[in-house]
C-alpha cells in the first residue's frame, strides 16, 4: 500500500461519521470542485450594466416600433389599439383594385420609396466595393512595412471619425455649376460650358454617399486580407501559379468574409440614410428614412412606425441574402 | 533596383499602379474637405463656390460673432460633454464586457449579437423608437439621457471589438502568478490587468468620443429642446448656405482631427509603457 492510498483510506474512514466532528466533511466533494468560482470578477456583475443599457436603449425602442405600428392615430398622437390600417395604407393606394383608375395595380408611393432606397443602396454598395477592394489589397499585400501599412490605413480611415454632415456639405463647392469639377472639365476642354447636373442630382447623391461610406468597406476587407497566411501564396507561386491564379484560387475566396462584412456595413448604413439627400440632392428625392421623419413631424407616429418596420424587414432580408452567399462565421 | 529582371520590373509597375490608385482615393476622400477649408477664407463678397474673391477671415469672424446660427457655443459645449460621457461609458462597458467574454457563460452568444446589433440598426430607427416610446411614457427627450443612451448603443460595439482583440493577445499567466502569490481580485485587476490593457481602453474611448461628437442621425429626434453641434449644422443647412458654414465645418473637422491626434499620442505613450 502506497502512502497516498493509505492516506486516502484513513481520511475516508475518519470522514465517515459525519456530523460528529462539527458536521464538516473532510474529503473534497467532486461536485463542489466543479462549481468552484472561476478566477476574475463574477460574470453577472460584468455584464449587468451593459445588458440593462441595451435593453432600455436598443430593444425597447425596436419593440415599441413594432407595437406602435398597430396603434391608431388620434391626430396629435396615438392610442393603444390593434389596427392594420397603417399597413394597408403602406401597401395599397386608393384605386389599386379598380381597373378604371390610373392607379390600377400601381404599387403605393411608400413601396416605391422603399424600393428606390433599396436599389440605390445596392448601386452605392457595389461602387464602394469596387473602390475599396483594390485599396485594401494594396495596403495589405503591396505595402510590406508594418508601420507604413498602419499609417496609410489610418490615413484612409480618418474621415470615418469626422462629421459626415460636414463631409456632405463639402461636396457643394465641388459639384455646383461653378464648382471645381465643372471648372476642371471646361478647363481641359471636355465641355464648352458648365453643366448643372452635377449638383442636386442622382450623380451628386451617389458621389457623396460613396465618399461617405467607402471607408466602412475598406476596414473589414483589409483585415481579412491581412490575415491570409503568406506561406500559402509562396507555395502557390513555387508551384508555378500565375498572379491571377493566386488571386482567383486563394486570395479572393479567403477575403470573402471581409467583403461580406463590409457589404453589410455599407448596406445597413445607406438603407437608413436620410440627411445626405437633403444636402446634395436638394431634398428632391425621398428615402424611407425621410418618410419616417416626415410622418413623425406631423405626429403620425404609427405610420412612421410602419415605414420603420418595413425598412427593418428589408434590411434583414438584405443581410440574410449576404450571409447566405458568404459564410462569415469563421471571421467572428 | 539592384537586379532589374523582367519579374522585378513587373512587380514595380504593379506597385506603382496601386500607389497611384491610393493617391487618387485620398484625393477623392479628402479633396472636397480641402475645397471647403479654402473657401472658408473667402472674401466678404465671395460666395460658396470658387473663384475666391479676396482672402479674409470675414466668415470666421461672423462665426464667432453674436449673429451666428443659433447659439453655437452652447451646442458645442453640449456636444463635448456628451462625447466625454459617452467616451467614459463606452470604455467602461466594453472593458467589463470583454472581461466577461474571457470566460464561458450562458447567453454569451446572445449577448454578443445584442452588442453587435448596435452597429446594424440605423440611427433613424432608434431615434424614432425611443422618441415615440418616451412620448408615450409622458417623458420628453433630452440630449443628456436619451441621446446619450443611443450614442452608447452605437459606440459600444466598436469599443467592445477593440477590447476583445486586446484580451485575445493577453497573457493570462501574469494574473495567475499574482493570484498564486495571494493577491485578491481587485489587486490583480489594478496591479496586473489594468496597466496592460490601458492602451486598449484609450482606443475604445477614442471610438466613443469621436463617433458621439459627430453623431447626427441618432440625435435627430432625441436631443429635446437643446441642440447639439451636428443638429445646429443641419439646421443651418436649411437656410441659404454661406461660407460661414464652411468655417464651421473646417473648425469642427480640425477639432476632430486634433482629438484623433491626441488619442493616438496617448495611445502610443501608454502602449510603450505597457511593454
Amino acid at each position: 500500500m502506497t502512502t497516498v492510498e493509505s492516506y486516502a483510506k484513513i481520511t475516508h474512514v475518519e470522514a465517515a461519521p459525519r456530523g460528529l466532528i462539527g458536521g464538516a466533511p473532510i474529503v473534497l466533494d467532486e461536485t463542489k470542485r466543479k462549481y468552484r468560482r472561476e478566477p476574475g470578477f463574477p460574470v453577472p456583475i460584468l455584464i449587468a450594466p451593459a445588458t440593462a443599457w441595451l435593453i432600455v436603449f436598443l430593444f425597447l425602442p425596436l419593440i415599441s416600433i413594432f407595437i406602435f405600428s398597430f396603434w391608431k392615430t388620434t391626430g396629435h398622437g396615438m392610442s393603444p389599439a390593434f389596427t392594420l390600417e397603417h399597413y394597408r395604407d403602406f401597401f395599397i393606394t386608393e384605386g389599386f383594385f379598380d381597373p378604371n383608375k390610373p392607379e390600377f395595380l400601381t404599387p403605393s408611393v411608400f413601396i416605391r420609396t422603399l424600393w428606390t432606397t433599396f436599389r440605390f443602396t445596392i448601386t452605392v454598395m457595389a461602387i464602394c466595393l469596387i473602390l475599396a477592394y483594390p485599396l485594401a489589397y494594396f495596403l495589405s499585400m503591396q505595402v510590406e512595412d508594418f508601420k507604413w501599412q498602419l499609417t496609410l490605413f489610418l490615413l484612409a480611415m480618418v474621415p470615418f471619425w469626422t462629421s459626415y454632415l460636414i463631409r456632405a456639405v463639402a461636396w457643394l463647392p465641388m459639384l455646383g455649376r461653378h464648382g471645381l469639377i465643372n471648372e476642371f472639365l471646361v478647363g481641359i476642354g471636355v465641355i464648352d460650358e458648365p453643366v448643372s447636373f452635377f449638383l442636386y442630382s442622382e450623380f451628386s447623391y451617389t458621389m457623396a454617399l460613396v465618399q461617405l461610406y467607402v471607408v466602412l468597406a475598406v476596414g473589414p476587407i483589409f483585415f481579412s486580407l491581412a490575415k491570409i497566411d503568406r506561406t500559402l501564396l509562396e507555395a502557390a507561386r513555387d508551384m508555378g501559379a500565375t498572379p491571377f491564379q493566386i488571386f482567383r484560387e486563394i486570395i479572393a475566396p479567403l477575403s470573402l468574409p471581409g467583403v461580406a462584412i463590409g457589404m453589410i456595413f455599407v448596406f445597413v448604413m445607406i438603407m437608413g440614410e436620410f440627411a445626405t439627400a437633403v444636402v446634395v440632392y436638394g431634398g428632391k428625392t425621398s428615402t424611407t428614412g425621410t418618410v419616417i421623419l416626415n410622418y413623425y413631424a406631423i405626429a403620425n407616429y404609427p405610420f412612421a412606425a410602419v415605414n420603420a418596420f418595413m425598412l427593418m424587414l428589408a434590411m434583414m432580408i438584405g443581410v440574410v441574402i449576404i450571409l447566405r452567399l458568404v459564410d462569415i462565421r469563421k471571421e467572428l | 533596383m539592384a537586379r532589374s529582371t523582367p519579374e522585378h520590373r513587373r512587380k514595380f509597375r504593379v506597385k506603382a499602379g496601386f500607389s497611384v490608385y491610393y493617391a487618387i482615393f485620398l484625393i477623392f476622400v479628402y479633396g472636397p474637405m480641402f475645397a471647403m477649408f479654402t473657401l472658408s477664407f473667402q472674401g466678404p463678397r465671395g460666395g460658396v463656390t470658387f473663384p475666391m474673391r479676396g482672402l479674409s477671415f470675414f466668415w470666421w469672424e461672423k462665426l464667432t460673432g453674436p449673429s451666428a446660427v443659433g447659439d453655437l457655443k452652447a451646442s458645442l459645449g453640449r456636444s463635448l460633454i456628451l462625447a466625454i460621457v459617452v467616451m467614459i461609458i463606452t470604455a467602461l462597458f466594453s472593458t467589463m464586457l470583454a472581461m466577461a467574454f474571457r470566460k464561458r457563460f450562458r447567453g454569451s452568444g446572445a449577448l454578443f449579437y445584442a452588442v453587435m446589433s448596435g452597429l446594424m440598426v440605423p440611427g433613424v430607427l432608434l431615434s424614432l423608437g425611443l422618441a415615440s416610446m418616451l412620448r408615450q411614457l409622458g417623458m420628453s427627450p433630452a440630449w443628456w439621457y436619451s441621446a446619450l443612451g443611443v450614442h452608447v448603443v452605437w459606440t459600444l460595439p466598436f469599443g467592445f471589438l477593440v477590447m476583445m482583440a486586446v484580451f485575445n493577445r493577453f497573457d493570462a499567466r501574469l494574473e495567475e502568478a499574482a493570484r498564486d502569490m495571494g493577491a485578491d481580485e481587485w489587486t490583480v485587476f489594478k496591479e496586473v490587468t489594468l496597466p496592460l490593457i490601458t492602451p486598449g481602453i484609450v482606443a475604445a474611448g477614442l471610438f466613443g468620443f469621436t463617433l458621439s461628437y459627430d453623431e447626427f442621425a441618432r440625435t435627430t429626434l432625441l436631443a429635446g429642446a437643446n441642440n447639439t453641434l451636428p443638429l445646429d449644422i443641419n439646421a443651418s443647412l436649411t437656410q441659404r448656405v454661406q461660407p460661414t458654414l464652411f468655417a464651421l465645418g473646417t473648425a469642427s473637422t480640425i477639432f476632430s482631427l486634433l482629438m484623433i491626434g491626441v488619442f493616438i499620442v496617448i495611445y502610443t505613450i501608454l502602449y510603450r509603457r505597457s511593454r
